[in-house]
């Protein structure tokens, strides 16, 4: 017996609920406001905050493109993209220019967004003060008073310890002016594609029942020091060794008998794009 | 008056309570109560119409048996805890004209962070335990706006040497150190702004004799130093007649009798203080 969805999987209401928290969260950019995150029938912690958001938002004209860890092709975004196929009927993509809600895990997509379009991101954990501060009554107090000491502190002790601010992923930004926001984890490398996006930015933290967003032309600045400047991973003379791309996010990949490390674009579809445009040429 | 005369802090008719009150004991502010809590609605009486000044380089002795209300005073005039009724003014805020507790919560943390230090009986408290030593230093000095990883270091080697910490191990979290050492950490981070006032709650509390004498001398030569005005509270006379200038006795969650220490010490007039002192010997 087949099972008939709503359309996009949810019911209205769920929908409209979860569209009044968005409403908000772009109303007060990098708030996190709290929603009635919803059982869903993949686990928390796959991606359930920006599956439900991108469920209340999905259209019938809309064409979806899911991204995790770059690749268009991993279980998790396979997954995803199936589920919202199936309950919508709508065209999914691995185009980035083509897609108008992107849904990604661990990467913002190197080919620049536009106004058209609407990136959901998921996020594990929500509050950038949680390592600093456990309890989330304290935390509430501190973003209400711009109180975040705490922040900068955690970026102290990694200058202390490493002699630079070492964080792979989720480096602290300050969305405003007002609000300092976890990105969610993406590397460090992405975080100044959320100054000025000309998109619109969401992140959905399911399990911590959170929304947050950056609106269309935000100013988002990442957390630094005077004398330690921001500064995103560099990867010095080293090219995709598919489609010869420079300046963009790579992966590096060990050979483990020959002990050599190639390098490869970490965003496919830009590296397929890119190959493709090659050899047309 | 004249800026040198006002008073470092003063504090006016302070009143802490918890519970609402009855008919038994409201209006009284439970002066009419034998114990400093309301038998028939179990309304405790923590502080009750406490008033004094402290001036500029003076240290304050506060003493009085356990839950006589010492504590509870300091922690409303370190804005952990809410005052019941009652006014604070602070010399170097805003010209002293201002009662700090009806400020707004930011311009509490404001007051906190520049113009005030607290050490805390227990380190816990005011010490992140997981965070280096310099980190926990730093962090006061980030929540006074400081964002130069260099000056604060520096800073804080600065600090963590004059309270007799090897600078080798200022990498190390304060959960490693003894309690004499984190007591110095603490005495370390309440001073890193340079504060006007610095409160300690039973410092040497806990500790052995040696280590008590050693964190009471670091005290003394603080204050002859850097000429901060102080306000200690204890239970043990030894601690008070070694550093108070001036010695206020609380009972009850009432000042019974205040003035020189020496006086005090030598000349009690109150019967508990002469219970008190008598113990001593």
């Amino acid at each position: 017996m087949k099972i008939e969805y709503n359309f996009a999987f949810f019911d209205e209401g769920s929908k409209r609920e979860i569209r009044r928290a968005t409403l908000k969260a772009i109303a007060i950019p990098g708030y996190q406001v709290p929603f009635a995150s919803r059982e869903m029938p993949i686990a928390r912690g796959w991606g359930t905050g920006g599956l439900q958001l991108t469920l209340s938002l999905v259209g019938k004209e809309d064409i979806l493109k899911v991204i995790d860890q770059g690749s268009d092709e991993s279980v998790n975004a396979v997954n995803i993209k199936k589920l919202i196929a199936l309950t919508t009927g709508i065209v999914v993509t691995d185009e980035t220019t083509e897609a108008t809600i992107i849904q990604s895990r661990h990467r913002i997509p190197e080919t620049p967004l536009q106004e058209d379009q609407i990136l959901v991101l998921q996020v594990p954990i929500p509050e950038p003060l949680r390592y600093y501060e456990p309890s989330e009554y304290e935390t509430k107090k501190l973003h209400a008073e711009h109180e975040y000491s705490g922040a900068w502190l955690m970026l102290f002790e990694q200058i202390v310890n490493y002699g630079a601010m070492s964080t792979g992923a989720d480096h602290p930004v300050m969305v405003h002016s007002r609000y300092v926001m976890a990105p969610s984890p993406i590397p460090r490398f992405d975080n100044p594609k959320l100054n000025q996006n000309k998109a619109l930015i969401l992140l959905g933290a399911g399990r911590e029942k959170k929304v947050y967003a950056v609106p269309p032309y935000t100013k988002v600045a990442s957390l630094d020091f005077a004398d330690y400047p921001f500064r995103v991973e560099t990867f010095q003379d080293k090219c995709c060794r598919l489609c010869g791309a420079k300046d963009v996010f790579l992966d590096e990949l060990l050979n483990d008998i020959t002990g050599e490390a190639l390098y490869q674009c970490n965003d496919t579809s830009y590296c397929l794009q890119r190959m493709n445009g090659i050899s047309k040429e | 008056m004249d800026d040198s005369e006002r008073p470092v802090l003063a504090v006016r008719n302070i009143n802490k309570q918890y519970g609402q009150g009855c008919v038994n004991c409201r209006g009284a502010k439970g002066e009419g109560l034998l114990k400093n809590y309301c038998p028939v609605c179990g309304t405790v009486y923590a502080c009750r119409d406490i008033s004094f000044e402290v001036y500029a380089g003076e240290i304050l002795g506060i003493v009085g048996e356990s839950g006589s209300g010492k504590s509870t005073m300091m922690e409303c005039l370190y804005f952990d805890q809410e005052v019941s009724s009652g006014e604070a003014y602070i010399a170097s805020y805003k010209g002293g004209e201002t009662n700090v507790f009806e400020e707004s919560s930011q311009q509490k943390r404001y007051i906190r962070n520049h113009l005030m230090g607290k050490v805390y009986q227990n380190p816990l408290m005011s010490l992140k335990m997981n965070f280096s030593s310099i980190g926990n230093i730093a962090e006061k000095l980030i929540s006074a706006g400081n964002r130069n990883v260099g000056q604060m270091k520096v800073r804080g080697e600065e600090l963590l040497e004059h309270v007799n910490i090897p600078v080798y191990r200022m990498k190390e979290a304060p959960k490693n150190f003894s309690g004499g050492m984190q007591q110095r950490v603490q005495i370390a981070k309440a001073l890193s702004n340079n504060p006007p006032l610095l409160l300690l709650d039973e410092v040497t509390t806990g500790l052995d004799l040696s280590v008590q004498a050693s964190v009471l001398d670091l005290i003394k030569s603080i204050q002859r130093q850097l000429k901060i005005s102080m306000i200690i509270v204890s239970h043990d006379l030894g601690v008070i007649r070694m550093l108070a200038d001036r010695t206020l006795v609380m009972l009850d969650g009432q000042v019974i009798e205040q003035g020189l220490t020496d006086q005090i010490l030598e000349d009690p007039q109150h019967g508990y203080t002469q219970k008190l002192v008598q113990s001593l010997l």
